[in-house]
């Protein structure tokens, strides 16, 4: 269904690069040289900023645009919200994106070191953790974090290409270490992963739909679909996830997308964040 | 550029308007292929073919595929017979059915396929309680596939069967073949043509099936992880193995459009000296 998304990228990116461009007219000044160009306004109309988010955040950015839209009349925010690594690959290939807000600092990393933004670009906007999720009528009767290692329970989680996925696994080697539960408990548990799902969201539909037992998806992620049950996993075994955001090196609207980072990281942006389960990084 | 449409234009006058909207569709068509190729050619090539995720890929793909091109095949031609042959009321219903899945998104596939197979699904739920779980196992890849797929080949073998003549089968009657010799020893082998240009169709379609597969199968490495499957998640792997899998499918796919090809030119040769 993704490769919907990419297709219209896709035909988005052929339209906008063929498209009529603001022909930057030789504009001759007092004092400067006659061919000095200046660069087309984007006052002139409506401007779109392209965020590009990590699939957890397609509540909170999806108001969190909205009320940016409000406070900036003429400004639509085009949301695409995908796994982390999707949006990643989706930049290097050449989508337009002007912010990119990930769920971790690998692929951020990725585009810091492929030149595409800006080495102390990158702020931390939120904090996120993990949980154990179940369908509500938890058909496999799953108690305690140990329970998720019995043989022939299915387990749905994210791949390891996609942040939530990575934490996972992260999580279970964290718990593999502990005695009581056992040094091949990340191996059981890991054996009864039934799909690696390619984004966070489709993980928790799965188990929404009641076709997994359990899954590994992030607290704001339970928090947004409320009747799902859940199992805490002990602070000292789970992982803190940081989410950061930044401009892209080369989008057209810079200030634009500077003051949606900054509404971001506002009392009003990280309420919302809070509001839909995340952690606030500014207190 | 003249020189190549000289001969088959009537007024040796090309005319740019037609070859040059042309081109751009040609383009659009090929150089993504062109690009692809390009791209795969490398030493590294034969790396990424034969490693491990691939490898097992190919091996679900031409397994799940071959398993729902059997099924198609078993109980395709039958239904494909009783529409060429029978009348009943309902009949435009079930030609509707039949044809619905292959202007379907996959996606609306994958979804109705879960709803009513899954788990919790409509109908799953009385095969939960007998021991049977579909999701996330290789039967579901199989199911998936089958439900996009089986309908080219049935319309397919319809109109094979549709196109025999009613005196051959009346000439076998009088000679007191029943039914089943009928179908066996007269529709079958008549239709044979089409039978096997919708084997490939099928076959086709069921080794690209994605939308469908990856949501009602899930997407798990040597269970469910198709070739498509395999690409999708490839491509953010790292595009090698994603890339020399797509060179796969389409050498695949151009293999078996040529089998088509020469299979469509026979059978209109065929009809020709009849």
């Amino acid at each position: 269904m993704k490769h919907f998304a990419l297709l219209v990228l896709l035909a988005a990116a052929l339209l906008s690069a063929c498209g009529p461009v603001n022909a930057p007219a030789p504009v001759p000044t007092a004092g400067l040289p006659t061919t000095t160009l200046i660069p087309p306004t984007a006052t002139l109309e409506p401007r779109t900023l392209n965020v590009f988010a990590a699939a957890s955040l397609t509540g909170a950015f999806t108001e969190i645009g909205h009320n940016f839209e409000t406070a900036n009349p003429g400004v639509t925010v085009a949301l695409n919200f995908a796994g982390s690594q999707t949006l990643g690959t989706q930049i290097t290939q050449g989508a337009l994106a002007d912010v990119f807000a990930s769920a971790n600092h690998t692929e951020m990393d990725k585009l810091v070191s492929g030149g595409l933004v800006q080495q102390d670009a990158p702020r931390d906007f939120l904090t996120n953790k993990l949980v154990v999720i179940l369908p509500s009528n938890n058909p496999a009767n799953v108690q305690t974090l140990q329970d998720l290692s019995r043989p022939g329970l299915k387990l749905v989680i994210a791949a390891d290409t996609v942040p939530a996925g990575k934490y996972a696994r992260q999580i279970l080697a964290n718990l593999s270490q502990d005695p009581s539960f056992g040094a091949d408990f990340q191996t059981r548990v890991l054996a009864n992963v039934v799909s690696n799902e390619n984004d966070v969201k489709l993980v928790v539909a799965k188990v929404q739909l009641g076709e997994a037992d359990a899954g590994i998806v992030y607290i704001s992620d339970s928090i947004a679909a409320p009747q799902l049950l859940t199992i805490d996993i002990p602070m000292n075994f789970n992982v803190v996830a940081k989410y950061p955001i930044a401009v892209l090196i080369n989008t057209p609207k810079p200030a634009l997308a500077a003051g949606f980072i900054t509404y971001v990281l506002s009392p009003a942006g990280q309420a919302i964040l809070k509001k839909w389960g995340f952690t606030p990084i500014t207190p | 550029m003249r020189r190549l449409f000289r001969n088959l234009s009537i007024d040796r006058n090309p005319g740019w308007v037609f070859i040059l909207p042309s081109l751009v569709l040609i383009g659009l068509l090929g150089l993504p292929l062109v690009a692809l190729v390009w791209r795969a050619t490398g030493k590294d090539f034969f790396g990424y073919v034969l490693s491990p995720v691939a490898l097992s890929a190919l091996k679900l793909s031409l397994l799940t595929s071959t398993v729902s091109v059997l099924i198609a095949l078993a109980a395709g031609t039958p239904l494909a017979y009783i529409l060429a042959r029978w009348n009943f009321r309902g009949k435009t219903a079930l030609e509707l059915l039949i044809d619905l899945p292959v202007v379907l998104p996959p996606s609306v596939a994958g979804l109705a396929l879960l709803i009513a197979f899954g788990r919790q699904g409509v109908f799953g739920v009385w095969l939960y309680k007998i021991g049977i779980s579909l999701p996330f196992t290789t039967a579901a890849v199989v199911i998936a596939q089958t439900f996009v797929s089986a309908p080219l080949f049935v319309r397919s073998a319809h109109v094979g069967f549709a196109g025999i003549d009613k005196k051959l089968e009346e000439a076998a009657v009088v000679e007191g073949a029943n039914e089943w010799q009928v179908f066996r020893f007269v529709m079958f082998p008549l239709a044979g043509r089409a039978l096997l240009t919708g084997l490939v169709l099928t076959w086709t379609r069921a080794m690209g099936e994605f939308g469908a597969t990856i949501l009602f199968a899930g997407n798990l490495e040597g269970k469910t992880q198709t070739m498509p499957l395999a690409i999708y998640l490839g491509f953010e792997r790292g595009l090698g193995v994603a890339i020399a899998l797509s060179v796969m499918l389409v050498v695949v796919s151009i293999l078996l459009l040529s089998i088509l090809r020469r299979l469509e030119r026979r059978s209109s040769g065929a009809a020709q000296d009849i």
